[in-house]
């Protein structure tokens, strides 16, 4: 059953089972094992990220193409379903409605960027899609009478998923359960059912045809395999699922700007994700976004305290400033692609063997 | 081996600067000719400090097709360090006489270009030469190290934007009646000149620049015939960098306001540019960065809400035309 589940592909590996067992039970426990806003937030950011850094994995792990138009991607999920809420009023038919046009209008961007820039040469892919990615930002906050500019726009969801609605006047196991509650176990859901079938398409003949242009694209070709076609539906694909993950992203905010999803920073926190995770298997994914964002909220009280205890030291209370957080995750990024290009998954699963 | 064929007796194709040529005269039946001058003149400037930012990226490409997305980082680290000399200089650079703001910048070029330089044969040592032959790896350790570098820059300045003002005898503008030039675009047209002439010369006329003509074409039998390409490649990636920091110096100069990010945003322009002009090609990098330049003025001056997508645009059309750029680099 779980086999199946899983479509095979378990995490293989008693350590790094351990791992994906115990975040899957804390992200669905989460809102009764950790209660409170902040962890709440932290648990929803975790669950939307895991399904967008698998979804860049289908790219940058599996097909071996880098695209730095993920966030654009994520972007117009978000942008989707925000603005829909905004022009056609609070419902579920605006958010279907915002999520049907995102995700018709990034299948065409990423069927166009695709076909234009993989047909050449897959270098100017990475190169295509930066510069394709920068442009929609610019644009994303000129037009602001579409998009709120700069600074984004603020809307509302249906109120069975607000704070404001209770489902029971009684606590359930202790846990208030308020519409947030419900919101973040659709969140939960969804992340989950997505990063099974990402699961399952990996392991389908497909999946195994997008390795095989990662290891040797010109004897993929001789194969028979049209590589173009492969390698264009594979970021059409991811494209959509980071569309989704977008519009989750925004409808758990209930806010969606520039900064929150299409800055270039995000896209450098995607590529550490994944690369720290571990690339070319989704289980990365999920210990990866979930080590980052720990970090990203943890980590800098941490540093806090450190860069408090060098206090006179010249220089090193600046590296260990909270802001600096990246610094060292920029050195381990460097490090880990050299050394362990296969991230946590691939040590975790060498130690075994 | 029709390409290898065409290689050798390839004579001059002057396709690319004849669309160059119609791209500055079209805009002409909109634009008043006086309106339009100012413009060719701000367009060349801008493609001008772009040229010089990315001719060694294209080069390094060419020689051993490595593709670095952390060329930015010098830019910034050159624009930073300007700033750094240049408000120590302000004895200099704030009286209004053109020799003795010259002599500030000087300083402020030098400084930047030699430690950009240090810090290119850095990059290559540690960052880069443990993943030649390998683009997807180059691309995410360079991004790694423009992280790094970004950062470093947070620390060793501050996390905020800083100033970089200009000298006083390059702010205004001469001229008279409705032609007027800001003073600083016009330097920097020649600046680029120099520098394009400048490499153009290394590259074709001296035996260094030979090498590194034959190292694009065809890098093996360069080997095969004694010369050491990999010390040919640390030498050009030390002066790309170096120039990348010339260029970051410039275009902090133009903006008057940097920021450690300036260089990963100047970097979409630097590969529109190089893609443009075909990946290798220091003369095709010249063209596309003039051809990039203008049409950001003209179009920021006819549409200035389509201003954002005209280089996208200008990249696809030029593309569709060329798949390899204006000027393909022909390979073994």
């Amino acid at each position: 059953m779980i086999d199946r589940l899983l479509s095979g592909d378990l995490p293989r590996g008693r350590v790094l089972s351990f791992l994906v067992l115990a975040v899957v039970l804390a992200l669905a426990l989460a809102p009764i094992l950790f209660p409170g806003q902040r962890n709440l937030d932290v648990a929803a950011r975790i669950c939307v990220f895991i399904v967008l850094v698998a979804s860049y994995d289908l790219l940058l792990g599996y097909t071996g193409i880098v695209s730095f138009a993920h966030t654009m991607f994520f972007g117009i999920g978000a942008y989707g379903v925000a603005i829909a809420s905004v022009r056609l009023g609070t419902g579920w038919d605006a958010l279907a409605i915002g999520l049907i046009a995102a995700l018709s209008l990034s299948a065409a961007l990423a069927l166009a960027i695709g076909l234009f820039s993989l047909r050449v040469r897959a270098i100017f892919f990475a190169m295509v899609t930066l510069a394709v990615a920068s442009a929609f930002q610019i644009l994303a906050s000129q037009l602001s009478w579409l998009t709120g500019g700069e600074d984004g726009l603020t809307f509302r969801i249906p109120a069975v998923l607000t704070p404001g609605f209770r489902l029971s006047e009684e606590p359930i196991l202790g846990v208030m359960i308020t519409g947030r509650t419900l919101l973040y176990w659709g969140v939960f859901l969804v992340s989950a059912s997505l990063f099974l079938v990402m699961l399952r398409m990996v392991n389908a003949p497909f999946g195994r045809v997008l390795q095989a242009i990662r290891e040797n694209d010109f004897r993929a070709e001789a194969l028979g395999y049209r590589t173009v076609v492969y390698r264009t539906s594979a970021s059409v694909l991811s494209a959509l699922i980071a569309t989704l993950a977008g519009a989750m992203m925004a409808l758990w905010l209930r806010y969606n700007g520039p900064a929150t999803t299409l800055s270039f920073s995000i896209m450098v926190d995607i590529l550490l994700m994944v690369v720290i995770g571990g690339m070319g298997s989704l289980y990365g994914a999920i210990l990866g976004a979930t080590l980052f964002i720990l970090a990203q909220n943890y980590l800098q009280d941490l540093m806090k305290q450190a860069a408090a205890a060098t206090q006179g030291v010249p220089l090193l209370p600046e590296l260990l400033h909270p802001d600096r957080w990246l610094l060292w995750l920029g050195v381990l990024f460097v490090l880990s692609v050299y050394f362990f290009p296969s991230g946590i998954v691939g040590r975790l699963r060498g130690v075994e063997r | 081996m029709s390409d290898l064929s065409a290689a050798r007796t390839m004579p001059f194709d002057p396709w690319p600067p004849a669309v160059l040529a119609a791209a500055m005269l079209v805009p002409l039946v909109w634009i008043a000719p006086s309106t339009w001058l100012i413009l060719t003149v701000a367009g060349f400037a801008m493609g001008m400090m772009i040229f010089i930012m990315a001719s060694g990226l294209t080069l390094v490409f060419g020689l051993m097709g490595v593709i670095n997305f952390g060329h930015g980082a010098f830019v910034s680290l050159g624009a930073f360090l300007a700033a750094s000399v240049l408000t120590r200089m302000t004895g200099w650079t704030a009286p209004d006489a053109l020799a003795l703001n010259l002599v500030a910048v000087g300083p402020a070029l030098i400084v930047a270009v030699l430690v950009t330089g240090a810090l290119g044969w850095a990059f290559e040592r540690i960052i880069i030469r443990p993943v030649y032959d390998n683009h997807l790896k180059q691309i995410l350790v360079t991004i790694g190290g423009i992280i790094v570098v970004e950062q470093m820059i947070h620390v060793l300045w501050g996390p905020d934007q800083i100033p970089l003002p200009r000298p006083t005898a390059f702010k205004g503008s001469v001229g008279a009646g409705d032609l007027v030039f800001e003073k600083y675009r016009l330097l920097a047209c020649v600046l680029g000149v120099a520098v394009f002439a400048g490499l153009h010369a290394l590259l074709n006329r001296t035996k260094f620049g030979l090498l590194v003509r034959a190292g694009v074409e065809n890098g093996a039998m360069v080997e095969a015939l004694g010369y050491p390409i990999r010390m040919l490649f640390v030498v050009v990636f030390v002066a790309g960098s170096a120039l990348a920091g010339m260029g970051g110096v410039m275009w902090g100069l133009y903006q008057e306001i940097i920021t450690a990010g300036m260089g990963m945003e100047v970097m979409v322009l630097i590969f529109i540019v190089i893609i443009v002009g075909g990946l290798g090609s220091v003369g095709g990098c010249f063209l596309g960065a003039v051809l990039v330049g203008l049409v950001a003025n003209y179009t920021g001056f006819l549409a200035p809400k389509l201003a954002l997508a005209s280089n996208i645009l200008l990249m696809v059309v030029v593309l569709m035309w060329r798949p390899q750029g204006l000027y393909p680099v022909i390979r073994q």
